[in-house]
């Protein structure tokens, strides 16, 4: 039996079609676009077509709204130092606290600068307070930089609206859509929306290229600066290879988005109920009503994640999880800490994220492995007795803590 | 993922003793509920002869902290009261065949946990003075709390400072803007402001290095071979004695150096961390791969091996 991926949300499988498309564009078109002759000119009108495959998925009015980037964090800092550069005068930023670290740390780095962060709190399902948000909307505020969905919970936050209000107070908006973009539609031209992050790996393209999408007019100032690429938004060679694979996977994503809405949607709900039925004491995290269809979160209580992947891995199941062994941190995520779920379950969340690529054959399997799973560990559990939960379970175990 | 070896596998899929023992006559409960570990430790002591008839253990934590528990009652069980109380973290993770230094926490919490259970059966209150902090040299597994404890009681003010007390920031470097940071931090607290002297020094000096060990290479002779170990080994060593210990090169075949650990050094916790970075400065400096182990055998598992 071959293993099963179920993290998606990590990164993906390249396409077939993507890296058949990416192949001539390594020994054989290996021009630089910049350069006059035939082996940069293929290749540079193959960055246009690529140009255009992004565009249409996301909906961009212009082609040349698109910027190619080497990643999803590097989108992301280009667009916050941008709009910090290019508006001196305002020293605040607004975000959430949920944000992923591409766009956290930055902030924290930038608040030792003299910068002031705003984050935005959510309630237990993972949603934000408008009216706050409104309330810190302001001509001191540089940029607002919302992700579209959690990469943990893949719940999704109103982020045209929000973008809408922010325009209306004549501040700039930035989303981070790295797990959004090819999962659900999106359509720039018609939002507020100025700056968008996207990265390729999340979406059958290979790792290494992102993109800035720039809304016209919008004030801008380059990360890299050198070269004229990009319009001279972002200097570096292009990643030739890897953005044309992004623009064959973008022109994929357009065709299989409604496939995701349906049939990769029903696959995670299969998952989630079948979980959820032979488990008890577990539950899904987030906003059920309004999340990404590929995602589910289960938080197992009384175990820990880490031992959970690597039992789930030795019988060839991939999944990812917010505890804080398998990062090496000390804090469980931020995301399950900012919902306000307790340590105990908040350890043992398990993200289990799903691409075009699987099928309900690896859904059943997994419904039938993890429950046995989850009780082994239970079993080694302080916190759980012979058939459930201990009583008063933070009263019966008290640990010293360290 | 972790690079945990086969040992810490074996231990986390079919843990030993695990669950609580019968008639369990020592209990300690330890643990970090925020780092995602918690352990109790139960014992079945013979009260006439102080001998540890049976160990179980419950735990709610990762894959190296179960297999720390499962190793920890293999090696406590038979053993008398006293014994068992010489039993270190190192031990532990020696046991299961060397545990990544992220994950060295686990052996720790089981030595606390063998520590609060003896204490329990002898009717003491068992105290921990533990205080653990994040990972901040990953070289050394020095973690935030021991380097802002260091700075405060020694007034230190520079990394180069911070590295010859803790060891940490003297491996692959990367981690000195933290250990810049949480000087800023720990001097404001006395109103003091930090100035990176040292680092600029310490960066100045770097490329002359480098270009001697890219001179060098692989066709380095013999003698200047370990001559250049030596010259390593000498930078390190005031940071061991600094904690009174010391180190002393033994032999050199192919690439694999050994060396003998001495003073403090000597069955101290952190030995295998101390030889990992050791390795890390020694593959830097002689631009070749090198395994730095221990002469003796029974000394310490190299963090290579």
């Amino acid at each position: 039996m071959s293993d099963i991926y179920l993290d998606n949300n990590a990164t993906t499988m390249v396409a077939p079609e993507v890296f058949e498309e990416m192949k001539p564009f390594f020994c054989e078109q290996f021009g630089n676009p910049s350069s006059l002759h035939s082996f940069g000119n293929k290749v540079g009108f193959a960055l246009k077509k690529a140009r255009q495959q992004v565009q249409a998925l996301l909906g961009a009015e212009h082609d040349s709204e698109i910027i190619f980037t080497s990643c999803g964090t590097e989108s992301d800092s280009t667009a916050i130092l941008s709009a910090l550069k290019a508006q001196p005068e305002r020293k605040e930023i607004i975000t959430t606290v949920v944000e992923h670290p591409a766009v956290l740390t930055l902030c924290e780095y930038l608040e030792t600068e003299g910068y002031t962060v705003h984050k935005l709190e959510v309630d237990t399902k993972g949603r934000l307070d408008l009216d706050k948000y409104r309330a810190l909307l302001s001509d001191k505020v540089a940029v607002v930089s919302v992700m579209w969905a959690n990469n943990e919970s893949g719940t999704l936050f109103p982020v045209e609206e929000m973008a809408t209000m922010a325009a209306e107070a004549g501040v700039m908006f930035h989303t981070d859509a790295v797990q959004a973009v090819g999962k659900i539609p999106i359509n720039l031209a018609e939002s507020n929306i100025h700056m968008l992050s996207l990265s390729g790996h999340k979406l059958h393209a290979p790792k290494g290229v992102g993109v800035l999408y720039l809304k016209r007019g919008t004030r801008f100032r380059p990360l890299l600066r050198g070269g004229h690429q990009e319009r001279g938004r972002r200097a570096g060679t292009e990643n030739a290879p890897a953005i044309i694979g992004l623009g064959k996977a973008c022109e994929m994503a357009q065709a299989h988005l409604e496939f995701e809405n349906t049939q990769v949607k029903a696959m995670r709900d299969r998952l989630e109920a079948g979980l959820l039925a032979a488990i008890p004491n577990c539950f899904v995290t987030g906003d059920p009503d309004n999340r990404l269809p590929n995602t589910a979160s289960i938080a197992f209580e009384y175990i820990e994640g880490e031992a959970i992947l690597l039992l789930m891995n030795k019988v060839g199941i991939a999944a990812s999880s917010g505890s804080a062994c398998t990062s090496g941190s000390l804090e469980p995520s931020h995301v399950m800490r900012a919902m306000g779920i307790p340590y105990t379950a908040a350890h043992g969340t398990v993200r289990f994220s799903f691409s075009r690529y699987n099928t309900m054959e690896e859904v059943e399997r997994v419904i039938e492995e993890v429950p046995g799973i989850v009780a082994k560990l239970r079993k080694l559990s302080p916190y759980w007795g012979d058939n459930g939960p201990v009583e008063n379970p933070d009263e019966a175990f008290a640990p010293v803590y360290a | 993922m972790w690079d945990y070896s086969e040992k810490v596998k074996e231990h986390f899929y079919n843990p030993k003793n695990a669950g609580a023992v019968e008639g369990a006559n020592g209990v300690g409960d330890v643990g970090s509920i925020s780092c995602g570990d918690a352990l109790r430790l139960t014992l079945k002591v013979n009260p006439e002869t102080e001998i540890i008839e049976d160990a179980g253990f419950q735990t709610f934590g990762c894959g190296s902290a179960i297999a720390s528990s499962s190793a920890l009652t293999e090696i406590i069980k038979g053993m008398t009261l006293d014994q068992a109380l010489q039993v270190s973290n190192q031990d532990i993770a020696d046991f299961l065949d060397g545990l990544p230094p992220e994950k060295m926490h686990c052996s720790v919490m089981g030595r606390e946990a063998l520590q609060a259970a003896v204490a329990n059966y002898r009717g003491e209150e068992w105290v921990d003075d533990h205080e653990e902090g994040a990972l901040v040299c990953k070289c050394f597994a020095i973690d935030e709390v021991m380097i802002e404890e260091t700075i405060r009681a020694n007034q230190l003010r520079t990394v180069e400072e911070v590295t010859n007390y803790t060891k940490a920031g003297g491996g692959c470097s990367s981690c000195h803007e933290g250990i810049e940071n949480i000087l800023t931090r720990v001097l404001a607290e006395s109103g003091e402001t930090f100035v990176p002297g040292g680092v600029a020094i310490a960066a100045a000096k770097k490329p002359a290095a480098k270009k001697e060990a890219a001179a060098g290479g692989a066709k380095m002779g013999t003698l200047a071979r370990i001559r250049k170990i030596e010259a390593v080994l000498d930078s390190i060593r005031p940071a061991l004695q600094a904690d009174n210990g010391d180190v002393e090169l033994i032999d050199v075949e192919g690439n694999t150096i050994y060396v003998h650990l001495t003073g403090a050094c000597t069955g101290c916790q952190m030995a295998a961390m101390t030889l990992g970075g050791i390795q890390q400065r020694m593959i830097e400096e002689l631009g070749e791969f090198v395994k730095v182990v221990p002469a003796a055998k029974e000394t310490l598992v190299s963090m290579g091996a």
